[in-house]
């Protein structure tokens, strides 16, 4: 099935929007990824609003989550609105953001200390932002994810996580939390920056395995995605397209 | 936990003779004289050897063409309820100290001026400012702060610690004769005083003594009395029955703030700063302040922060009063709504930004604008929530989403002068290098610095064998040893 051109997507976006002002919260909504694949394994045909998410890093970046961050930013980049970005400690360079076409102007942030999941709650129960992005480091109970999503869902606020822990790998970001859908990214080694000349030096897109652990009323599933461009898409990756259909 | 400042002015009597500022200070000895005893000196007068105490005659006979004025305690006074009043700005609770102080209760609120150490200091420029010499304490008591900012340094004293050994009996604020005779009787210092049993000091001194030994180590609460604000705009509530539970506090509210938001309605005016008072039946006033970044009149917003702050008041055995005061009010107009055909491109989210704001301080709730550095830690600046946001990022430069700060030095591997590394080790984790893109040369302000004249650093993107990949750098242009020392550091993560 051939994936929709992003123009159209974004434009039908726009008017699924448009619509909705008058029934606010009755329409599921939910941000297309535009890939096919991807879309489907979802159950709403994209990430939902008004839900809330979980995103880490894979392996050694699993402290810094950069990958996670530039995931993160790629979906928010495709809406509209102020975004409350809950900060433990202040590591991230907002200049890096544009890089996913996430506008740093649209973000309010708030450095929270030990206090990452309060503060989110209250960014969530706030009906003016389109979504809560927060840091949190250790474990997460199932009774505080319980609590953000309600509040995500009360007010249709996009509710996302970025799990990071000290340890490689941690166990702590596999127990079970009320989070809609969870999210592994891994860097992979990109190919050439061109194709015909692998000798040239410089750097091509990056690329990502994108594993879905987990996904309420869905398949978990494993992409092979290339980075979020300047519009904050990914993009499939032709020569592994067919894999990662059959992985999914 | 309360914290109190104390604030002394040491030479009040005659600073307070040149005040306004216009009036050129002179530069002759001046001194304020209470009958025939010295009060206070200016700068030039204490210079000379002039002090506090002093016999005027001796004063005369050391400084031959001696100015000397009448005290005036009662101006004096007067002056620091001005001042006291001027102080609500820091707090809730301001109180004078006769004879040259001031006692702030800045419990719960110093997260507002970003932290202890910047109350204070801000608090010393602006009476300094205003031609006052001032040196101020924050402690955890009335006592030990008064102690502090008198026979000590000043400056914050840590929760919980023990200040008052080390300063003489004096510190205490006991009568002239009880001090004479327990210097007599060779007590010199707090601490061993305090070590002393309590019975027998009691029997000759009057509880006047013990007293103060409990005040100043925290055991006996000492209240202070908070002078009335100047603000026209208030409401108050008292209660035929003593109020104890948070339910019944944020119906009191609920009525104070629709009081106040009609008030405040008439006068076209939006509350920057709300204080509410808390007075207890032991007559102590406990009291919360909450600050908002725009002009607010929403009742309901208003409602819901100080409720949220309730948690910090003890209403100990009973509330007999509720006084809700506007600390500060600025102009606010009639606003339109936004009707619900347009749509709301501008969504509110200054209460929000309030909330968070007094929940974890101004400091900690903002927003990041772009700077003109090439710099990349100088490239952006924390600038408030609220502001208008000014566009301009550059869109073209790879730049890491995670920057590490200050750059972390890793060991790396690379031909000289320009080349990427091969490898390089960070955290003693190998990471060979796969691809990298590069150098973007980044030279040193040498505008802002004169060390970063010739200084030059360049940067790499490399990924790593896992596809991770790292934003480094190398002092140095890779061939003069005069633009940095050649050493790897690690910047940033992509």
């Amino acid at each position: 099935m051939p994936a929709p051109a992003p123009a159209i997507a974004l434009l039908r976006e726009r008017i699924a929007r448009i619509g909705r002002i008058h029934a606010r919260g009755s329409a599921e909504r939910s941000i297309p990824f535009g890939i096919d694949a991807i879309d489907q394994a979802l159950p709403t045909g994209g990430i939902r609003q008004g839900a809330l998410h979980e995103a880490a890093s894979a392996g050694a970046d699993t402290e810094h989550a950069a990958a996670a961050t530039l995931f993160i930013a790629g979906i928010l980049a495709r809406l509209d609105g102020p975004i409350l970005w809950v900060l433990r400690q202040a590591d991230l360079f907002a200049p890096g953001l544009t890089a996913a076409g996430l506008n740093p102007d649209r973000i309010v942030f708030a450095e929270a200390g030990k206090a990452v999941l309060p503060v989110m709650e209250e960014g969530l129960r706030h009906p003016g932002l389109c979504a809560v992005v927060a840091e949190h480091t250790g474990r997460l109970s199932l009774v505080a994810s319980r609590r953000l999503q309600l509040a995500a869902e009360q007010t249709g606020i996009l509710a996302i996580l970025i799990r990071r822990s000290p340890g490689f790998d941690d166990p702590a970001l596999n127990e079970p939390t009320a989070a809609v859908t969870r999210w592994r990214i891994a860097a992979l080694t990109s190919p050439p920056a061109l194709p015909h000349a692998p000798d040239t030096p410089g750097l091509g897109r990056t690329r990502w395995q994108l594993n879905l652990t987990r996904c309420r009323g869905g398949e978990p599933g494993s992409w092979i995605t290339e980075a979020c461009d300047a519009t904050g898409r990914l993009g499939l990756v032709s020569d592994t397209a067919d894999r990662s259909v059959m992985a999914a | 936990m309360r914290r109190v400042v104390s604030v002394w002015f040491p030479t009040l009597p005659t600073d307070r003779l040149w005040r306004p500022e216009g009036e050129q200070r002179p530069n002759t000895p001046v001194v304020v004289a209470a009958g025939r005893v010295l009060m206070s000196a200016n700068r030039i007068a204490a210079d000379l050897g002039l002090r506090s105490g002093m016999k005027l005659a001796q004063a005369q006979a050391l400084v031959p063409g001696l100015q000397v004025r009448d005290a005036d305690p009662a101006g004096d006074a007067a002056l620091l309820h001005r001042l006291a009043q001027a102080c609500l700005r820091y707090a809730p609770l301001a109180a004078v100290d006769l004879p040259d102080g001031l006692w702030i209760d800045v419990t719960g609120s110093t997260h507002l001026h970003g932290g202890e150490a910047r109350l204070l200091r801000d608090l010393t420029v602006r009476l300094q400012r205003r031609g006052l010499t001032a040196r101020a304490a924050v402690a955890d008591t009335p006592a030990v702060a008064h102690a502090v900012a008198r026979f000590g340094a000043g400056g914050a004293v840590p929760p919980g610690s023990d200040a008052m050994g080390e300063f003489p009996i004096e510190a205490l604020r006991l009568p002239a004769d009880i001090l004479a005779n327990l210097r007599l009787m060779g007590f010199e210092r707090v601490g061993p005083l305090a070590a002393t049993a309590r019975a027998p000091l009691v029997r000759r001194f009057g509880p006047v003594l013990a007293a103060r030994l409990d005040q100043a180590a925290g055991v006996l609460f000492e209240p202070i009395v908070p002078v009335a604000p100047k603000t026209s705009i208030q409401a108050r509530r008292t209660f035929v029955e003593p109020l104890m539970t948070a339910e019944a506090f944020s119906t009191v509210i609920a009525t104070l703030i629709a009081e106040i938001c009609n008030e405040l309605e008439k006068a076209s005016l939006g509350a920057r700063g709300l204080d509410l008072r808390f007075e207890r039946l032991d007559g102590t006033v406990q009291a919360i302040r909450i600050g908002t970044a725009r002009a607010v009149r929403d009742a309901r917003h208003l409602g819901r922060m100080l409720d949220e702050r309730l948690e910090r008041v003890d209403p100990g055995s009973g509330v007999e009063a509720m006084h809700l005061i506007v600390a500060r009010a600025d102009p606010l107009g009639f606003v339109q709504t936004a009707s619900s055909l347009l749509e709301d491109t501008s969504a509110d989210i200054a209460s929000l930004v309030d909330r968070l704001a007094n929940r974890l301080g101004e400091a900690a709730v903002y927003r990041i604008a772009p700077l003109e550095s090439d710099v990349p830690e100088r490239s952006v600046r924390i600038v408030p929530a609220l502001t208008r946001p000014t566009g301009g990022w550059p869109a073209d430069l790879p730049r890491p989403v995670r920057l590490l700060n200050p750059p972390q030095p890793i060991e790396a591997m690379a031909l000289l002068p320009d080349h990427p590394p091969i490898a390089f080790t960070w955290r003693r984790v190998r990471h060979r290098v796969r691809h990298a893109d590069g150098p973007e040369r980044i030279a040193g302000e040498w505008w802002k610095r004169d060390g970063e004249w010739s200084s030059v650093r360049d940067y790499f993107q490399v990924e790593d064998d896992s596809g991770r990949r790292f934003w480094v750098f190398r002092r140095g242009n890779g061939s003069d040893l005069r633009t940095g020392d050649m050493r790897w550091y690690l910047h940033g993560l992509f």
